[in-house]
């Protein structure tokens, strides 16, 4: 058993790692092989066999702590007295919670949709290139770098200076400011715009996701559709709209979903570049300040269900497009 | 422009696979040549480009010069260094042996979740069972819950279970944290597979586990390569998953966690960090290159039975 | 019985890695210029650690917020103990370690010993029941070898929990004594002599002070230490403890007046900010960043922590006659400026033997002087029986002056006394507005009155 649990020399740690992955493959395979028996068996039971591990592992690692959340946020800082709906009633009576709440709003709107298209965009002009592999690796660049390695390089775009003698500017934005004359200007200080450009930030970072994503959905167009679509001589742009656009529909639906569910809970970039200052706070940061900085679990909780209402929106819109594609087929 | 093609209808219209030369013709032509395409193309790149630029600029400057000046004027007045990467790499640590931390903690954690996500991806486009759309959509909106409220439960349960502080810990939860995401995912190209294809296995008598393996896997490589390297990406990336269920302890800590204790306790060494980002980078690219070669066109088309 | 001496491997390999980081570290910086003695040489009376028994094969797992390249030195001070007993001491520092510590508490997975970095974190954590009191030998050692206030620091209601450790002294301000003697400027003895000072700098046309309040999502502290700084200048330390304990509101007159004299210098476009913009970049500049134009002459004062010495960049000469040095923020009434300043504190989550031997041993002045001397500049405690020699920089030394000097008085870092909700959170955020968006210091206040938790 000590043998599974501590490893430090190299050849102990891999040899741990492949005695784990074959464990598991055994594990599933004994699993698969118990429900293919394809005349007997009713579905239920291959559907058991197909997500049971699945499931089993959702509801401890994500059910179980989502409810408890709930349940935490019905009570008092250290969830010792139940309260009622005093910590809902604290979120909403906060002076500046309309701000975070316009803030998060902003982020799951204006993230997804800019990141989706621009990464679409992308994924397009770039297929069938020769420079298709370098140009995917620049815009995936981003994805690879942690938050704080993002916080850092964007520290270096956006910081700022004053324009005067013996000081020279540190951030690219307002160093290009300044050589066209202009006064360098705070972006992170001054709202609502400051708004927007940590949000360029998650744009960034996210941009390549999308991308690759669509990528793979265009690349998994039938080249027959394509080809016909050719022989009636469709333009570039006609091709992008008529063809491609279509034709990853559903790709284009996960990817927005994906990215607006990303944005809902991010707040890593608000808290490395503004720590939720100046107006820039984002309900996910509010989560993690009175989670982790004042450990007041109550409030936190109460914050964290509202983030799982936040998503309902973005649920029931992928509910309408899995009807919409249930009676397609 | 006349009429557009049946597009919502992905089986192919034709029959004959196109030769190599064909392709490559109907490719050239499509290109998008147009001077315009190329020069978005080019701004989005440059743009995506340059502040990871600056990054790799400001690791290889001196520490004062990092403070006082920008990394643009290091091409007027070239200023380098490889003090930085030295104490990043030499500095105190072994780090070959995080090296094999970060890859044995990520290997399990990107194959694991990816094969229950496939698995649950195909009972979930594939096979007929009551309450099949909840469960789905249940699923997939557990994306929402941050890993934050699942921390305190989650290693009570290792703690109680005695498995604290081990690899299997963070393998586990790494792969409870991806699947919402990965079935949602997997689920969709699952689902784009025209059913023809899975029909006309069905009748050829193969069961669930032949069609998965058989029909669908090859199919899906595109979106197995893509979703690998994010999973990669994530995990290789992750500092919150091994500072709280490995407990940081050496023999377990993966690199990012000497990565985020490398900006010093208050924070401010810039210089490090930007050195220390560019040696973590490092094979999270290379797989993403390496698997570049999977995200490949007309799988779909060349399979379908004539 | 008899004192043992031991080497062991552990030794070796610590040696090894101090050797490597040796003139690497960035707090390495700066004067000082005193060879760092190493741990295999100190040698410790091992007797006080044999009443708990044979320890030997024991491990003490340490959980600290303090890391590279400061955890080095923590490492090493460690050794002469694990030589007496044969304990092994594990260390682990991480940025995240207060949320980090939390999590692990409640899931029950505390580590044997935490530095805790703020009192009101370790009221949290008691809250928890899982703060184990401190052993008889930790409380005779802080009650001998530490002013009574630092064992109120380390104590929630009415019971010792944990000594103190390291301490740091905010009250300083930076200055470059090179620039000041070229331009003539004496360093300021009251705060009018600072004041008719700032005029005389503001007139040749430079901005005498430059300040950050930036500091990721804990953006905002550093303004609190100027209010706190100043407030026990203009209304006293008795004032400032009613005002930590919130005897008196937030927002009582007499704080009011505390903020608007900070205002004064903070808030004056002819003061600030030296090298770094207007008033409002104050909000936006990191600061680690904000003291560094007095390198180049942009800026003359920069009110900071002695802990700043590490943030001057290889090379700066950090002496009373180098390129930067600090002198104490001088008094606005009296002669003797009172002391601000924070540090930390040794909390244990169990009471096994091994644990108590090494809470006993990081409380007595042995550890203390060991400490001092394995450390590079910018490390100090307020343990009276160190020795100020025994330090290498002289601001540490400064700053070890103030801590055992009798008549001069000290006060704890409010903001880290506050409840959370104050403390970590209202207080912060507006201070920042008070800068950011020059909300008015009446109003400023009472926000953070409003914010105060009730009972």
């Amino acid at each position: 058993m000590q043998w599974f649990l501590e490893a430090s020399t190299t050849g102990h740690k891999l040899a741990l790692m492949v005695v784990a992955i074959l464990l598991f493959a055994a594990v599933m395979a004994a699993i698969l092989f118990a429900v293919d028996r394809p005349k007997r068996v009713p579905n239920w039971v291959v559907a058991a066999g197909f997500l049971g591990p699945t499931i089993l592992l959702l509801l401890v690692g994500l059910v179980y702590p989502a409810l408890d959340t709930v349940r935490g946020s019905f009570f008092n800082r250290d969830g010792s007295t139940f309260v009622g709906l005093d910590n809902y009633v604290t979120v909403f009576t906060t002076d500046n919670f309309q701000t975070v709440l316009r803030n998060t709003v902003l982020w799951v709107v204006l993230v997804p949709l800019v990141t989706t298209s621009l990464g679409l965009l992308y994924a397009y002009l770039v297929d069938r290139t020769r420079f298709e592999a370098l140009a995917k690796a620049l815009v995936f660049l981003p994805m690879a770098i942690s938050m704080v390695g993002a916080g850092v390089i964007w520290k270096f775009v956006y910081e700022y200076r004053p324009d005067q003698p013996g000081v020279r500017q540190i951030g690219l934005l307002n160093q290009l400011l300044v050589l066209v004359g202009v006064e360098p200007q705070q972006f992170l200080l001054n709202g609502p715009s400051n708004n927007v450009y940590l949000i360029v930030v998650m744009i960034w970072i996210q941009a390549g996701f999308a991308m690759t994503v669509l990528s793979a959905a265009i690349k998994a167009i039938p080249d027959d559709i394509v080809e016909a679509a050719r022989l009636d001589g469709v333009s570039g742009v006609q091709m992008f709209r008529y063809v491609t656009v279509p034709s990853i529909r559903p790709a284009l639906v996960v990817v927005l979903t994906t990215v607006a569910i990303v944005s809902l809970k991010a707040f890593d970039v608000v808290r490395t570049m503004t720590g939720g200052q100046f107006g820039t706070s984002v309900v996910a940061n509010e989560f993690y300040t009175q989670s982790f900085r004042q450990f007041n679990v109550g409030l936190g909780a109460a914050l964290a269900v509202l983030l799982f209402v936040l998503v309902i929106p973005i649920v029931a819109y992928n509910v309408r497009q899995l009807r919409l594609a249930e009676e397609i087929r | 422009m006349t009429t557009t093609t049946p597009v919502m209808s992905p089986v192919p219209t034709k029959e004959r696979r196109l030769s190599r030369a064909e392709r490559r013709a109907v490719a050239a032509k499509t290109k998008l040549t147009s001077p315009a395409a190329s020069a978005i193309a080019i701004v989005i790149a440059v743009l995506w480009t340059v502040p990871t630029l600056g990054l790799l600029v400001t690791s290889f400057r001196p520490e004062l010069d990092i403070r006082r000046s920008g990394w643009w004027t290091a091409f007027t007045d070239p200023q380098f260094t490889v003090d930085n990467y030295n104490e990043v790499l030499y500095g105190g640590t072994n780090f070959a042996s995080l090296f094999v931390n970060s890859l044995v903690i990520t290997l399990p954690a990107v194959i694991i979740p990816i094969t229950l996500a496939l698995l649950a991806a195909y009972a979930f486009a594939w096979v007929k069972f009551r309450g099949r759309n909840v469960l789905f959509v249940a699923v997939f909106a557990l994306q929402v819950v941050p890993i934050q409220v699942t921390l305190i439960p989650l290693l009570t349960l290792y703690v109680d279970t005695g498995l604290n502080g081990s690899f299997w810990t963070i393998w586990l939860s790494h792969s409870i944290f991806a699947l919402p995401l990965a079935v949602f995912l997997l689920h969709n190209f699952m689902k784009e597979i025209p059913a023809s294809l899975v029909e006309a296995a069905r009748m050829d008598g193969a069961g669930h586990v032949k069609i998965f393996f058989q029909v669908l896997l090859p199919l899906l490589t595109p979106a197995i390569a893509a979703f690998s390297v994010f999973q990669f990406l994530w995990v290789w990336n992750d500092l919150l998953v091994a500072l709280t269920f490995a407990g940081g302890a050496p023999d377990v800590a993966p690199l990012t966690v000497r990565l985020a204790e490398m900006v010093g306790t208050r924070g401010s060494d810039w210089y490090l960090l930007a050195a220390g980002a560019f040696v973590s980078i490092v094979l999270p690219l290379a797989v993403f290159l390496g698997l570049q070669r999977y995200f490949v066109r007309g799988l779909l088309a060349g399979s379908v039975k004539g | 019985m008899g004192a043992r001496m031991r080497r062991s491997p552990a030794l070796v390999g610590g040696l090894g890695v101090a050797l490597l980081l040796a003139g690497c570290g960035a707090n390495e910086t700066g004067g000082g210029g005193g060879g760092e003695t190493q741990a295999s040489d100190l040698t410790i009376d091992c007797a006080p650690y044999e009443e708990f028994g044979d320890l030997e094969g024991e491990t003490v797992n340490v959980y600290t917020s303090i890391t590279d390249p400061e955890d080095t030195p923590h490492i090493e001070s460690y050794v002469p103990f694990e030589e007496c007993t044969g304990v092994d001491v594990k260390y682990e520092g991480s940025r995240e370690f207060e949320a980090q510590l939390v999590v692990r508490v409640q899931s029950g997975n505390a580590p044997d010993i935490a530095f805790i970095p703020q009192p009101g974190l370790l009221a949290t954590l008691v809250a928890t029941g899982a703060v184990v009191p401190a052993p008889e030998q930790v409380a005779a050692n802080v009650d001998e070898y530490w002013d009574e206030s630092w064992r109120e620091y380390g104590s929630v209601d009415g019971e010792f929990y944990a000594a103190p450790l390291g301490a740091n002294a905010k009250s300083f301000v930076w200055y470059s004594p090179s620039a000041f003697e070229e331009a003539g400027y004496e360093i300021p003895q009251t705060w009018e002599e600072m004041i008719d000072l700032s005029d005389q700098i503001a007139e040749s046309g430079a901005k005498p002070w430059c300040a950050g309040i930036a500091s990721g999502d804990a953006t905002g502290w550093p303004a609190t230490d100027w209010l706190e700084d100043v407030l026990l200048r203009t209304a006293g330390p008795e004032v400032y403890d009613q005002w930590v304990n919130h005897e008196i509101p937030f927002n009582d007159p007499q704080v009011v007046e505390a903020l608007d004299t900070v205002g004064e210098i903070l808030k004056n476009p002819d003061y600030v900010n030296g090298g770094l913009g207007e008033v409002q970049s104050i909000a936006t500049t990191e600061f680690g960043d904000a003291g560094l134009p007095i390198l180049d002459g942009s800026c003359w004062m920069h009110r900071q922590a002695s802990f700043y010495q590490a943030n001057w960049p290889e090379g700066t000469e950090v002496a009373e006659d180098g390129d930067v040095f600090a002198f104490p923020l001088p008094p606005i009434e009296g002669d003797a400026p009172p002391v601000l300043g924070g540090g930390e504190f040794t909390a244990a989550f169990n009471d096994d033997p091994a644990t108590q031997a090494f809470q006993t041993y990081l409380s007595s002045p042995e550890w203390a002087n060991i400490k001092a001397q394995v450390s590079g500049p910018g490390w100090v405690s307020a343990n009276t029986g160190l020795e100020i020699d025994n330090l290498t920089s002289p601001i540490d030394q400064l700053a070890a002056e103030l801590f055992q000097d009798p008549e001069a008085e000290f006060r704890f870092d409010g903001s880290d006394l506050m409840p959370g909700e104050v403390g970590a959170g209202a207080m912060w955020t507006e201070l920042t507005n008070w800068i950011a968006t020059n909300k008015p210091t009446q109003q400023v206040l009472t926000d953070v009155e409003n914010a105060w938790p009730a009972s």
